[in-house]
Formats: C-alpha cells, sequence, structure tokens
C-alpha cells in the first residue's frame, strides 16, 4: 500500500508522508459519476453489482458530476453527446480521473469509417487516464483498468506534473 | 381480409390517376405507388373505409433512389442530379389482419410529401427521421426539426448517397 510500509511506534499512530496518505486516500474511494452511454454501460453496471462488484476498490456512483472523481467513458460517443460530456467533465472537480472502456469510446470502434455521427475516440475531447479495449469488454477486462488507473494514482506527485 | 389486388382495385376506384401502379410479384411484399401529394387522403380513406380500416402504420422509411445522375464533381466527391426520394410506409389493420406497402416518390431536388401525422399519430418520429436523414420536407408536419443529428448540423443529410462527412463539427475533427 506504501501507506503501511513505514514504521509503527505507537500503536495509533501510522507515520507516512502527505503525499502517500493523500494518493491512498484518492485511489481508495474513486466515487464514479453514474453515466453510461450504450452495451460497455451494461457491462459496467454488471462490474458494479454484486458478482463482480466495484464497491469492494471503493468505486460507487454518484449521480453529480461535482461529487464524482472518476467518469467511465462506457460507449459509443457520439457527436452530439461529445460536447455533453466535455461539460459534465469540466464539471467535475480535481482531482478527476477518466477511464474510456470499449473500443468506441478508444477510436471509434466498428464506426470508424462510416459513422457520420461518431466521434472517433473520447480522448478528442477530454485527457484520458486509461483505455480499456474490448467490444464490450468482460468486467474483468473493467477491473483490470481500474487496477492500472489506481497504479496511476499511486505513483503521483503532489509538486510534478503526472501526465 | 383483402389482397393487395382487391386493395389496389379499391382505391383506383375511388382516387383514379392518383394511385399510380400495383407492383407485385416481386421476392417482398407487393406494393402501390402513389402520388406523394395525395399520400394523406389516400390514407385517411385506408384507414377509415369500413372495408380496409388500416388502424396502424407499422413503419415508414425513406429511401434515397440513387436514380439520377451521378457526375464527380471538382473535390472527387459524388454528386446525384436529378433522381427522386421515395418513402415507404408499412401498415397494417389488426381488426382485419391484411397488410399493404405503399410507396411515394419525389424530386431529389425539393422532396415534398404530405405528412400523415393527423391520420397515424406515430409517424411523428419516423417523418422527423426521415427529415433528418434524408432531406425529405414532409408538409403539414407540426414539428419538422431534427431527430437524431445535432440541430445545428449543416453539413445536410447523412443518408443521401451523395452526402459527404464535414472535417469539424464544433471543433471536433470528424474524420478517422
Amino acid at each position: 500500500m506504501g501507506l503501511l510500509d513505514k514504521q509503527f511506534t505507537d500503536d495509533n499512530i501510522v507515520v507516512t508522508n502527505v503525499e502517500d496518505l493523500f494518493n491512498w486516500a484518492r485511489l481508495s474511494s474513486l466515487w464514479q459519476m453514474s453515466f453510461g452511454l450504450a452495451c460497455c454501460a451494461i457491462e459496467m453496471m454488471a462490474t458494479s453489482a454484486s458478482h463482480y462488484d466495484f464497491d469492494r476498490f471503493g468505486v460507487m456512483p454518484r449521480p453529480s458530476p461535482r461529487q464524482a472523481d472518476l467518469i467511465i467513458i462506457s460507449g459509443t460517443v457520439t457527436l452530439k453527446m461529445a460536447l455533453r460530456i466535455k461539460r459534465l467533465y469540466e464539471q467535475m472537480p480535481d482531482p478527476k480521473y477518466v477511464i474510456s472502456m470499449g473500443s468506441c469510446s478508444n477510436c471509434g470502434g466498428p464506426y470508424w469509417e462510416h459513422g457520420y455521427h461518431v466521434l472517433k475516440g473520447v480522448d478528442r475531447v477530454i485527457p484520458v487516464d486509461v483505455y480499456v479495449p474490448g467490444c464490450p469488454p468482460r468486467p474483468e477486462a473493467l477491473l483490470e483498468g481500474l487496477l492500472k488507473l489506481q497504479e496511476k494514482i499511486r505513483n503521483e506527485s503532489m509538486v510534478k506534473k503526472s501526465a | 381480409m383483402k389482397s393487395p389486388e382487391e386493395i389496389f382495385q379499391i382505391l383506383k376506384n375511388n382516387f383514379g390517376d392518383s394511385i399510380i401502379e400495383l407492383k407485385k410479384d416481386l421476392p417482398a411484399e407487393s406494393f402501390i405507388i402513389i402520388n406523394s401529394l395525395m399520400i394523406d387522403k389516400v390514407c385517411l380513406f385506408l384507414r377509415d373505409d369500413k372495408e380496409l380500416l388500416f388502424d396502424s402504420l407499422m413503419n415508414l422509411s425513406g429511401v434515397d433512389d440513387a436514380n439520377g445522375q451521378s457526375i464527380n464533381d471538382e473535390e472527387g466527391g459524388l454528386k446525384i442530379i436529378g433522381g427522386t426520394l421515395s418513402v415507404y410506409y408499412h401498415i397494417e389493420s389488426t381488426k382485419l389482419g391484411h397488410k399493404i406497402c405503399l410507396k411515394v416518390s419525389s424530386p431529389r431536388e425539393n422532396p415534398i410529401v404530405n405528412s400523415v401525422y393527423y391520420i397515424w399519430r406515430h409517424s411523428d418520429w419516423h417523418e422527423r427521421e426521415a427529415f433528418d436523414l434524408l432531406g425529405i420536407k414532409f408538409q403539414n408536419h407540426p414539428d419538422l426539426r431534427r431527430i437524431l443529428m445535432p440541430y445545428d448540423w449543416e453539413a445536410g443529410h447523412p443518408l443521401r448517397k451523395d452526402y459527404r462527412n464535414p472535417e469539424f463539427y464544433q471543433g471536433m475533427k470528424v474524420p478517422y
């Protein structure tokens, strides 16, 4: 964990540094914006449900961007939706993270050539931290993506810009 | 229950020249071609006549026939001049159990078709879709706006065969 590597000097005292503490707190309670776009959202809901249980990683849905740390772009981003996604992202408070889930939001997916209405990758409007491939990705793949994001947050620095 | 031939004969007796042709012996179901500016009157008759009672519009879809003259314009893209756009109506009588398909065609440069909104209310969004994707103008429709594409989409109607996607929309790059 990084936090508990440090020495115990008393029963109730853990010695650590602010950076590790903040990173640990952030990665352990990533509140996700409850928001889904297409078939990937079904897999995302399955990941949230009891069988795969997103909640054991501290991920739980929040219905407002103001209370969310993480937005999972789960599905096809149409041009019409892209403007709304950008606005939602801008409404989220820092620090904020983005998981792009599935081929459509990674790069346009099956709509890459003839999809006149599809944005070819959500990274054209917002910065993406982790890309999860698949069409749609299985819940295990999304969990792997989340673990990758946690790994990224764990190594963040307060003074150095990470991305 | 009436066959397509019987339905065609009833319409022909009531509307004469507005009923253009019955196409039958196709691999798909038979259809009747109707004048695009008479379609609303014909449909009202089809719905209310005691022998026909077509109470349900199962589907309404627009088609780009692409039967005009194809030319390559200066930018190397396809452009179609002349020809028609069509609308197909699949209707059913749930009381009498018969079905028929109607077709209207309208010139590509100014495609005007009368709306059947006031006859089958569920044609509302179907007509808006045909307007959005093919640019068919439904006369007397009360709210003919785009339904799928953004309201400020200026590049035209995407399902036309000579449609070309724009480079940018609201600052976002559109092509791959």
